[in-house]
């Protein structure tokens, strides 16, 4: 007598429990995924994962500093999940991101001096969102009306914004008195975003939570936001009743630009102060599994950024504990992904246990 | 602005140009047979790294080239049979299995590879073919190159003709174009497709190697540097079709060449970094271009089941 699994559609389970039931399998996954790479890259993933716990979650300040890496997570979050409800690609978060950090950094470096000091701040925001909004407008005009991959345009101008980052940096707006060092000079300090007390935690974080509201808003309750929602669930549906797909397509990826740009401005204003290595780590990418971790519900991203910001914490760690390099967080962000594939997948079935054998083929004859 | 275009000159130009394009030509082939078969597989940055550690780790300790090539083959294929496992299997989103595929191809090398950066290792050098490589220009462009880049190009008309004259290349597009029609008639679908994404996954690897191996030798993270992408940008400007992959590829390589040219002639006729954006640029330009041309668009589009489920009881 022998067993068989079946896997077989399960509809019945209500969609909370299918939610909780994916993330609990995707972080199964992960946890087991991840402890894969780490036995193969020769440290024991026990010792690992209590490195990345104990970085984590160690002490006050590793729990702030989670919260300072979860507020540009929600923005790329949000601004990924925003354009995946209307079927579009937003893999460029990262140059948005990194184009935002340049636009608000060319406020705080050249605002004239007649301009009053407490209009920079808002106005250096604001240059970030614009300035991750049009580094969005290229390949949303592309998509919209010629239909081009927004997959690969967003993705190579990447590649773009970073060169050209550099090039600022290295070059004319390198800081002449930086001692040889990569960076412009740092940012006069009223245009820093305010802290919270001696942490680094800065006022990005409550502009986040605030924004995932306002766009939950803006998806659930306003006109645009249902005319999206329909072109993103059928745009034929759409088209029949005369929505415009090109204006909508173009709107929404320029808004999830300027999320993104924001969270570059944010990260610049309120944490680095300089425009230099180290600006550009991925937190545009990693807005890519914190938008589907919260299953595209933006009114979760905030709480995945949370787990996501936790894990880039508890990866530090792992570089001062285990000598890792500082890439092993990709692979783990990469088992996470896996195991939140997997976790959809099994949230809409149930694996039932058939026993096989002579008894049941009697049975069959 | 004094450049000296002679025969010499012209001949290391062609020479470069033909050696810059093996890594996205190998890379796109495998995703022209990967997406006919209707699997999307956006992994091939990951592919490609994994690729180039796997090859030049066994390379430079075994020292030998059939089982460094071999093992970068094998890499690329194992990564991609778990994208296959997501893809055909589980019916998981295409776009974010690849995009996975490319994180963790980033994070595992970077992880494996951090004692061998830097490290010696084994090098596949240019082997002039006796005879042919004396032709001028032509000879060293064409053959005087590493093992590698000789089977990208043969590669590229063998896979022409299986795909479009042989009965093997007819499963492989009937699964791509209507998974459905081709199951009822008794062919395989997830078997071929699996083949395929493997297959793909095979020559991405391959392709790493190139890059690990003859290159630029080394290993060195991240050192695919936005490659994979653009074999996927390729892969649409080539309609899918191997022929015009081999061609597109040879003008990237071009490009290539002649940024090399203007730089060693100390031609500076844009910023740097601009010359450094320029091959994610022109990728883009070039897309675009496809996509305005009514004539490219009613040649041929996208196999029309690519990235779409098939469930073979339904």
């Amino acid at each position: 007598m022998g067993f068989r699994f079946v896997v077989e559609p399960w509809t019945a389970a209500a969609p909370k429990r299918r939610a909780a039931l994916s993330l609990c399998t995707a972080l199964a996954a992960a946890g087991v995924l991840g402890s894969l790479v780490f036995a193969l890259a020769g440290v024991a993933p026990g010792a690992a994962w209590l490195a990345m716990a104990r970085g984590a979650l160690g002490s006050a300040y590793s729990l702030s500093e989670i919260l300072v890496k979860a507020a540009p997570l929600t923005l790329t979050g949000l601004a990924v999940a925003l354009c995946c409800r209307i079927n579009l690609w937003n893999i460029g978060a990262e140059g948005q991101f990194v184009f935002g950090a340049i636009a608000s950094c060319a406020v705080g470096l050249f605002a004239p001096a007649w301009c009053p000091p407490h209009l920079l701040l808002p106005l250096a925001l604001a240059a970030g969102a614009a300035g991750g909004a049009a580094w969005a407008l290229g390949p949303a005009l592309l998509k919209a009306r010629l239909g081009v991959s927004e997959i690969l345009t967003t993705l190579l101008l990447n590649y773009v914004a970073v060169l050209f980052m550099e090039h600022l940096y290295f070059g004319p707006w390198r800081d002449p008195e930086g001692m040889g060092f990569p960076g412009t000079a740092e940012l006069p300090d009223f245009v820093w975003l305010p802290t919270f007390g001696d942490t680094r935690m800065h006022w990005g974080l409550p502009l986040a939570l605030v924004l995932a509201l306002a766009l939950w808003w803006l998806l659930a309750r306003t006109r645009w936001g249902f005319r999206a929602r329909v072109l993103g669930e059928s745009p034929k549906a759409a088209a029949y009743a005369g929505f415009r797909a090109v204006r909508i397509t173009v709107t929404a990826l320029c808004l999830s630009g300027a999320l993104a740009g924001l969270a570059g401005a944010g990260e610049l204003l309120g944490v680095q102060h300089h425009l230099q290595d180290g600006l550009a780590t991925g937190l545009g990418f990693t807005g890519i599994i914190v938008a589907f971790l919260a299953r595209l519900n933006v009114l979760a991203v905030p709480f995945a950024a949370l787990l996501l910001g936790g894990m880039l914490v508890g990866a530090d760690q792992l570089q001062t504990d285990l000598r890792l390099p500082g890439t092993a967080i990709l692979a783990l962000q990469a088992a996470l992904l896996f195991g939140a594939l997997l976790g959809e997948f099994l949230a809409g079935k149930r694996v039932r246990v058939v026993r096989t054998g002579k008894r049941e083929d009697r049975h069959g004859a | 602005m004094a450049l000296s275009v002679d025969l010499a000159n012209l001949a290391l130009l062609g020479q470069i140009a033909v050696n810059s394009s093996t890594a996205v030509l190998l890379a796109s082939l495998g995703e022209i047979v990967t997406e006919r078969s209707g699997v999307l597989n956006l992994g091939l940055e990951g592919m490609l790294l994994l690729g180039a550690l796997a090859g030049f780790a066994v390379g430079a300790a075994t020292g030998d080239p059939a089982a460094a090539l071999g093992a970068a083959a094998f890499a690329g294929a194992l990564a991609a049979l778990a994208h296959g496992f997501f893809a055909i299997t589980l019916g998981a989103n295409q776009v974010l299995s690849g995009l996975a595929l490319s994180l963790l191809g980033a994070g595992l090398t970077g992880v494996l590879g951090r004692d061998l950066l830097g490290a010696p290792g084994l090098v596949l050098a240019a082997i002039p073919l006796p005879r042919l490589s004396a032709i001028p220009v032509l000879g060293p462009a064409l053959f005087n190159q590493p093992p590698l880049t000789y089977l990208a190009l043969a590669l590229a008309p063998l896979l022409w003709w299986v795909l479009g004259r042989t009965r093997l290349g007819l499963l492989i597009r009937a699964c791509g174009e209507n998974a459905g029609a081709a199951y009822a008639s008794g062919v395989p679908v997830r078997m071929v497709r699996y083949g395929c994404t493997c297959f793909g996954g095979a020559l991405c690897g391959l392709g790493g190697a190139f890059l690990s191996l003859s290159y630029t030798p080394g290993w060195k993270e991240g050192m695919s540097a936005g490659q994979g992408w653009i074999a996927i940008a390729m892969v649409i400007f080539a309609l899918w079709k191997p022929l015009r992959a081999l061609f597109g590829s040879l003008l990237f390589g071009a490009l290539i060449a002649a940024q090399f040219l203007m730089q060693t002639a100390g031609v500076q006729w844009a910023p740097v970094w601009l010359l450094r954006a320029m091959p994610y640029l022109l990728t883009i330009i070039v897309l675009t271009l496809v996509h305005a041309s009514p004539r490219l668009r009613r040649r041929s589009g996208p196999p029309a089941n690519l990235g779409r489920f098939f469930r073979p009881e339904g």
